[in-house]
Order: C-alpha cells, then sequence, then structure tokens
C-alpha cells in the first residue's frame, strides 16, 4: 500500500456494527417478529421438469391452523414488461414464473403453492396435503444437453436473439452473441505455438450463511411492508411491486440485517408470495427458507462449457485468441455469459480476438449473479492455457503475463479502451512477493499463479448527514452493509468533513426514509455510497460555511474549511464549535448526496497457489495462498483484506469441492452443508494479502471496489498449482479427489505414464 | 465526427464496416444519423424509443448513465454493448 496523507482513510477504526453483531442484538432475517404473525411454508417441485395438470388445494386449506393458500392462480395478470430487478431486465411473466409456477415446473424446487399457518411445521405439515398432478417431461441438466439436436424444450415461446433481433429460431439457446478484434484467423497463423482446449464447470452456490428471510404485512389500507435480508431494499421494492402489479409507493421495504449475499440475495423469491398470503389471511407473514430450499429454489452460478484457443509467438507475444462459451441460465434466460465474455481476455492486450457467447435454459434453478459473475468460469479456462503457453515457451507464467498484460489504452474486444488499470502492478507485485520465489520442497507439491479481473459497477446512491449539536454526525445511507460499507462509508464523511470515523452514526435506510439507491453488488458501495457520503458532506460543509460567514458578518465565499477547521479574515472556528451554535444560526444543518457515477475503474487480483496433492486419495490441499488485488485505495485495509480472504477462499472451494451433484433425473443429491462442501478454516492455511493502489483517478479518494474480483484467479491458480504438483491439467472444476484420481489413473495409462512428481518452479 | 463501433452481429446493416463515423451531440442523435447510414440498424438497436432492454450505450468507455440523451462529442467513441442479465452491467 502506499503512504497516505489522509487522517481517517487507509486506518482500521472497529466496524459501527461491531458490538451488535457479536452479542447477537443485530437483526437479521429470521429475527424479525410482529404481533399475529403466520408462517408460510412453499411447495416445491419434485421434478425437474413437468406440466402441471392440476394443483388441488383443499386439504391444505381444510388443515387446522391453516390461514391462506395460494398459488399461480393468485398471481395477478397484466401485460408483459420488462422489469429492472437490480440485476439488469427480466420479463415480468418470467419473475412471476419463477416465484410460483404457472402451467410447467422447470427446475426441482420450483415453487408451485405456499402456506400460512399458525406456525411453520402446521404449514409445512398442510403444504404436504396439496396434491399437484404431474406429466413429467423429459430434462436438459447441461448446456451440452440444452443445445443438441430434439433436446426438450424447457420454454416453448423462447427464440433465439442474436444483439436485439429475434432469429426465430426455437430451442433452449435464450441468445448469441459475438465480439471480434482485429483479424482472429490471421493472428493464429502468426503464432509459432497454438493451445486450443475445452473446459467444464459445476454449478455452484454462493453459499451465503442466512437463509433467505421476510416478513410481510398487506396493511389493511391497502399499502405492503417488507422487512427483510436482501442486497437492496429498491430492488426489492421495485420487483415486489412489478409481481404485484402495485404502485411502488404501496410497497415499503425495511432492510434487515444480512447474512452474505455475495450476488445471491439480488433477487427476490419470498416477497410476493408472503404478501399474497398476508393478503388472503389479513395477518403478516414470515417465510424463512431451509438450507434446501436455498440451494433447490435460488440462484447458483451457472455451470459452463467453454472453449478456449489461444496462439503466441516464440518471443512470447499472444496474437490471437478465441473463446467458446456457453453457460447455463438455469429456468429462465440470462445467464452470465455476458460479463464472463467481456472478462475472458481481459487481462491481455491481444490484437485478435473472437468470442461467441451462448445464453442457454437448462433444468436447474434460474441462475443469479455470484461475485464477478461470469468471470471466474472463463478465467479457469484462459488462465489455464496461458499457463500452458507459458511452459511451452519456457517462460515464466508472471513474466509472460506482464510481457502480454492490459494497460491503459489497451482495447478490449468488446469494444472500449481500458482507462488506468492496475493489471501491470498487480502482476509485479505477485512476481515481487517471497511467495512466489519461495522454494517449494517435498513431493507431488506445485505452485500456480493467475490472474483475473471485474469491471466493479458505480450506478446510483444516495446519502443524507445531519450535524447534531456536539459536533457528531449522523449518516443515512441506502446501501445494505454485507461486509462494513456502514463504516468505510462513514469513513469517507469523516475524512471530508475532518471528524473521527466514531463521530459519525450511520443507519441504513428503508424505501421511505432515503433516496433511491442500487443494490449493494458490482463492488460499489465503498465507491458509489462512499461517493455520496462525501457529496453530502461537501453540502455540509457548504452550509456551515454560510453559518460561519453569519457569525463573522463576511461573505461565506471568503470562508475556508480545512481539517475540521472553518477560516476566514484571521478567525477560525472548529467543526464542533459551529456545530454548537446552529441553532442560533439557522437551524438545522442537514447535508445530501445523491451520485450516479459510470465509470467505476475496474480492478485486477491476482492469486498464487501452494498445493500438495496426495496420490493415493486424489485429495488436494492449500499449502499457501497469496492473493494480491489493485483497491485504488484502501479506505479500510481490513475490510480490503477480509474481502480478498473471503473471495480467495470461496474461489478454492470453486477449484476443489462445491458443484451441485445432480441426478439423471435433476435432482440435486447433495443439498445440504454436510454434503455441499464448502470449504472451512480447517481446510485452509492463512490466506495472505497484498493490496496494490492504483488509483481511481475520478474518485474523491481513488476507490476502485473490491468485493468481486478476488474470487476470479483461485481455481485457476489451483488448477495450475495441481499440474505442477502432478503432471496431469485438469479441465473441469471441481477438481474433487475423485476427478484427480481419475486423471492420475488416466496418465498411468498413457505410454510413458508414470507416477507423481514434484516441480515446484513455477 | 464520433465514432460508433458496430456491434460484430450488426455489421450486415454496415456492409461488414466494424465503425462508422456519424454526427450527433447526443446518442440519440447518434443513433438517428446511424440510421440514415446504415438503415434497419434503429430497430436492433431501439425498441420505439428507448434502448431495447439489455443493451447499454457506452460512450468513451464508460457506459452512459443518461442513455439516450448522453452528450457526444465529436472525438467520442460510442459503443453498443450486451447488457447484463443476472449481472450488474459493466461501465
Amino acid at each position: 500500500m502506499s503512504e497516505s496523507t489522509y487522517a481517517v482513510v487507509g486506518t482500521r477504526p472497529p466496524r459501527h456494527d461491531a458490538t451488535d453483531k457479536v452479542t447477537g442484538r443485530a437483526h437479521y432475517g429470521a429475527d424479525f417478529q410482529l404481533t399475529g404473525m403466520l408462517h408460510g411454508f412453499i411447495l416445491r417441485s419434485p421434478h425437474a421438469h413437468a406440466a402441471i395438470r392440476r394443483i388441488d388445494v383443499s386439504k391444505a386449506e381444510a388443515f387446522p391452523g391453516v390461514k391462506a393458500v395460494v398459488t399461480s392462480a393468485d398471481l395477478p395478470e397484466s401485460p408483459e414488461q420488462m422489469v429492472d430487478i437490480g440485476e439488469g431486465a427480466m420479463p415480468l411473466s418470467y419473475i412471476r414464473g419463477n416465484m410460483l409456477a404457472r402451467s410447467k415446473v422447470l427446475y426441482k424446487g420450483h415453487a408451485v403453492a405456499a402456506v400460512a399457518a399458525v406456525s411453520p411445521h402446521v404449514a409445512e405439515e398442510a403444504a404436504s396435503l396439496i396434491e399437484v398432478d404431474y406429466d413429467v417431461l423429459p430434462c436438459a441438466l447441461t448446456v451440452e444437453d440444452a443445445m443438441r439436436d430434439g433436446a426438450p424444450v424447457i420454454l416453448p415461446d423462447l427464440r433465439t436473439k442474436e444483439f436485439g433481433e429475434q432469429t426465430g429460431r426455437p430451442g433452449n439457446v435464450a441468445e448469441h452473441f459475438r465480439h471480434v478484434l482485429g483479424d482472429a484467423e490471421n493472428g493464429f497463423t502468426e503464432a509459432d505455438l497454438v493451445v486450443e482446449r475445452e473446459f467444464r464447470t459445476a454449478t455452484v452456490h454462493q453459499g451465503y450463511i442466512e437463509p433467505h428471510a421476510t416478513t410481510v404485512l398487506w396493511n389493511e389500507d391497502g399499502h405492503v411492508l417488507v422487512w427483510c435480508s436482501s442486497q437492496g431494499a429498491f430492488t426489492v421494492r421495485k420487483a415486489t411491486a412489478a409481481v404485484l402489479d402495485l404502485p411502488v409507493l404501496r410497497v415499503s421495504v425495511t432492510p434487515l440485517e444480512i447474512g452474505g449475499g455475495f450476488g445471491g440475495k439480488i433477487r427476490i423469491y419470498l416477497e410476493p408470495v408472503a404478501a399474497l398470503l398476508s393478503k388472503k389471511s389479513g395477518r403478516p407473514v414470515k417465510i424463512v427458507m431451509s438450507r434446501q430450499d436455498v440451494f433447490e429454489g435460488t440462484g447458483p452460478t451457472p455451470g459452463s462449457h467453454m472453449r478456449i484457443k489461444m496462439g503466441a509467438r516464440k518471443d512470447g507475444r499472444i496474437t490471437a485468441a478465441q473463446a467458446y462459451l456457453a453457460y447455463e441460465a438455469g429456468a429462465y434466460p440470462g445467464a452470465m455469459v455476458a460479463p464472463g465474455a467481456m472478462c475472458v481476455f481481459a487481462a491481455y492486450d491481444i490484437p485478435n480476438v473472437v468470442i461467441d457467447g451462448y445464453d442457454v435454459v437448462v433444468n436447474k434453478p434460474s441462475t443469479a449473479a455470484y461475485r464477478a459473475p461470469g468471470a471466474t468460469q472463463a478465467a479457469f479456462a484462459t488462465e489455464s492455457v496461458v499457463d500452458e503457453i507459458a511452459e511451452n515457451l519456457g517462460l515464466d507464467p508472471v513474466e509472460f503475463r506482464l510481457m502480454n498484460a492490459a494497460k491503459e489504452g489497451t482495447r478490449r474486444a468488446d469494444g472500449p479502451k481500458f482507462r488506468r488499470i492496475g493489471c501491470v502492478e498487480v502482476l509485479e507485485a505477485m512476481r515481487n512477493h517471497p511467495h512466489y520465489r519461495a522454494p517449494l520442497e517435498g513431493p507431488n507439491r506445485g505452485r500456480g499463479v493467475a490472474v483475473g479481473f471485474w469491471f466493479n459497477v458505480g450506478l446510483a446512491s444516495s446519502c443524507t448527514i445531519s450535524v447534531n449539536s456536539d459536533g457528531t454526525v449522523n449518516l443515512l445511507d441506502g446501501s445494505v452493509d454485507l461486509s462494513g460499507t456502514r463504516t468505510s462509508v462513514s469513513m469517507q464523511a469523516a475524512e471530508t468533513l475532518g471528524l473521527r470515523a466514531e463521530d459519525v452514526r450511520p443507519s441504513v435506510g428503508d424505501t421511505d426514509s432515503i433516496g433511491f439507491t442500487e443494490v449493494t453488488g458490482g463492488s460499489r458501495t465503498t465507491y458509489a455510497t462512499g461517493w455520496a457520503a462525501v457529496e453530502a458532506a461537501r453540502d455540509v460543509i457548504g452550509q456551515m460555511k454560510e453559518r460561519a460567514a453569519l457569525l463573522w458578518e463576511t461573505d461565506a465565499a471568503s470562508v475556508e474549511f480545512d481539517r475540521g477547521v472553518f477560516r476566514a479574515g484571521g478567525r477560525s472556528i472548529t467543526f464542533q464549535e459551529l456545530a454548537a451554535q446552529l441553532d442560533e444560526t439557522g437551524g438545522p444543518v442537514v447535508g445530501r448526496g445523491a451520485v450516479n457515477p459510470s465509470g467505476a475503474g475496474g480492478s485486477f487480483s491476482g492469486a498464487i497457489a501452494d498445493v500438495e496433492v496426495d496420490p493415493e486419495t486424489g485429495k488436494v490441499s492449500v499449502l499457501r495462498f497469496t492473493a494480491v488485488q489493485d483497491a485504488g485505495r484502501a479506505i479500510h485495509p481490513s475490510y480490503v483484506e477480509g474481502q480478498m480472504q473471503g473471495g480467495s477462499v470461496q474461489g478454492i472451494g470453486w477449484a476443489l469441492n462445491e458443484e451441485y451433484f445432480m441426478s439423471a433425473e435433476g435432482a440435486m443429491l447433495n443439498s445440504s452443508w454436510l454434503d455441499y462442501r464448502m470449504p472451512t478454516s480447517l481446510d485452509l492455511p492463512m490466506i495472505d494479502t497484498v493490496i496494490v493502489e492504483v488509483p481511481d483517478p475520478e474518485h474523491p479518494f481513488g476507490v476502485r471496489g473490491v468485493g468481486e474480483a478476488n474470487i476470479v484467479p483461485p481455481p485457476a491458480a489451483v488448477s495450475n498449482a495441481v499440474y505442477r504438483a502432478t503432471g496431469v491439467r485438469l479441465y473441469r472444476l471441481p477438481m474433487n479427489p475423485v476427478a484427480v484420481m481419475e486423471a492420475l489413473w488416466q496418465k498411468e495409462s498413457e505410454p510413458g505414464g508414470g507416477s507423481l512428481h514434484s516441480d515446484a518452479a513455477a | 465526427m464520433a465514432v460508433v463501433f458496430i456491434p460484430t452481429l450488426l455489421r450486415d446493416l454496415t456492409g461488414g464496416r466494424d465503425a462508422v463515423e456519424v454526427q450527433g451531440a447526443n446518442a440519440r442523435q447518434v443513433i438517428e444519423e446511424l440510421e440514415r447510414a446504415c438503415p434497419g440498424i434503429r430497430a436492433r438497436l431501439l425498441d420505439g424509443e428507448r434502448l431495447r432492454p439489455n443493451i447499454r450505450i457506452a460512450v468513451d468507455g464508460r457506459i452512459a448513465p443518461l442513455g439516450l440523451v448522453e452528450r457526444v462529442s465529436p472525438a467520442s467513441e460510442v459503443h453498443f454493448v450486451v447488457g447484463i442479465a443476472g449481472g450488474l452491467g459493466p461501465p
């Protein structure tokens, strides 16, 4: 990190919500209670693909303690429209269809009906009495299944789109797009070495610890009140209002604390259902998902099928690259293949590129965002090929990447040029880190590296700051706090106002109390909401200058402000002293900031991984791991490091263990924490972190978002390390013991195959 | 004049050209001028008077927060990018 001239930015104060979090006082979705509250339970499809012939809810309605039962027949009908759901637009019919299935169920776990009763157990028991007559249909579970001729048609009305044009082609491909830069065919002829490989990755879940939970009251005045765990109250309001065909003014959403989201709590699943149950029963209704509900009924990240072809000259220059990316959208269009395509070669300056992307519906839950959505799959493929080329050319893998690294002015294959980015600085930090040069001794061990990129976004944020008479301030913003952003936002306000972080009392507002604010996602909150806080603080300073000018009988324009002190004409007054005189100078001072920045600087991240492979079991153990990331400016370094460690751990889990293990009939067979194997602290070493700071030139403090890019390189870094340890490259995630042993046995069965070797020279 | 980069799948409307120079003070005017030069392209970008869902305009490398009324200078680069259903749009 660079030396900082700031008093607050770059320091590590305790987070404002720390005490409530560690004492259990913080209110999460499931903690919320209202008098007379009922409990909801959602009946889900046991089939991956089936037509619904008939639903009979009469026995459930008659069950003692049941107050309401709803099906899709209770959802309103309204004309089709595209609804911005905080993660791109989606047709309203798809959103409603995912909420409660209409004529077909499209995945096992698809919601079919819901019951509200006096207890969760009564609701569950009553739901088991609902009779659903299914006509089971064949299913398609992977993009390869879904794209082949004769595949089961999942959405009968679906036609492939190509950049705004309906091609009229039926099937399961919702969208095809292509990016072309230069002349790839010619670029490959210039290459001395061309490597082409095929990759597959499994469906994985974000794995947030807190299940989805909501409480909804359809009030007697027709107002719908929602208290829930989500990544954005305004997005919940917008989507809930659209599904229920209500004006947004009729829906109020209060965000409660959130126990993890990682992109998976942007979409809604429960709120309209609970609202309909509340409307029917006249009582507030709470629904809390089980872990199985979360796995089977919410959006994981897409599985993928990819082909990457890259060519390079002997001098180490990459001359051409080609990518085929087909991502599973799940039951409805919207796989993250577009950002995957924008990131697949983003780390490199390549003159000739072709990228084809396919968004493919399959009989799995409708996929959702997951930390740098789409980029991790793509980076696994690209970084594996880059590693192979570097080895074949006899080049150091980091040096090879540096020779081809994207920098300011590099044109991306999807069109725009990069502005100031830190790809080179991240690679240099990797090369210079002691980990990279440290000897790696012992058999069956290897070291791998990889880099990754995520765009980050700006988007709309609002913030108000109210000055108290003792010189402290209350800060209200609209961003759900996933990771300490109350504090990182407050620190930017404090720095601007010349206060200490603890002089700011931050709160997250509901949709009735704060201006529109987009979701906490896209690594945007410290960047954009922090920027809104700076604007609000500047507004406060402007108003306080007028107060000082009033006291000093001078013009406000002559008043200067620096580090908490107002000065003019040889006189000075501190922020605190002036705050004590607000009453007699005009009353309250409330500053407001509302921003919609568009130029968020993307973040590059790198990983160095040491692994050991057990030749008897195929188990891969991570021995040492270093994460490097460009934060632009680290407002609170501890939180940046925490993001880097969290993203690295999730990336390692994606690499080694995590997957939706599906039966041939489309049932997830491992929908519990016991069987869906996420890494724990017992599985991993301490994740070392290096914060690189290449400030974003436009942000007041140079912030780049840091929440996502760190998950992108770990799977490739681990895979490259496994190769160095075993001599075997794996082209499929997860690299679990079964996959590793199969690869080793195949290697041994080949002519010249042998036992594991140790090659620590990464 | 601003340089409009043509998405690969729309180049059948530009005779294969990957970039077209047009005048226009904002993104809407740029699209109208583009339509005059390359008939049919407007319908691929707009749905009525609005951008098609999941298509975004980028001016000088950043997603235009003002959409069709985003200002464009004679030295600008204009791109049309696939929006991200299922994820937040990149700048």
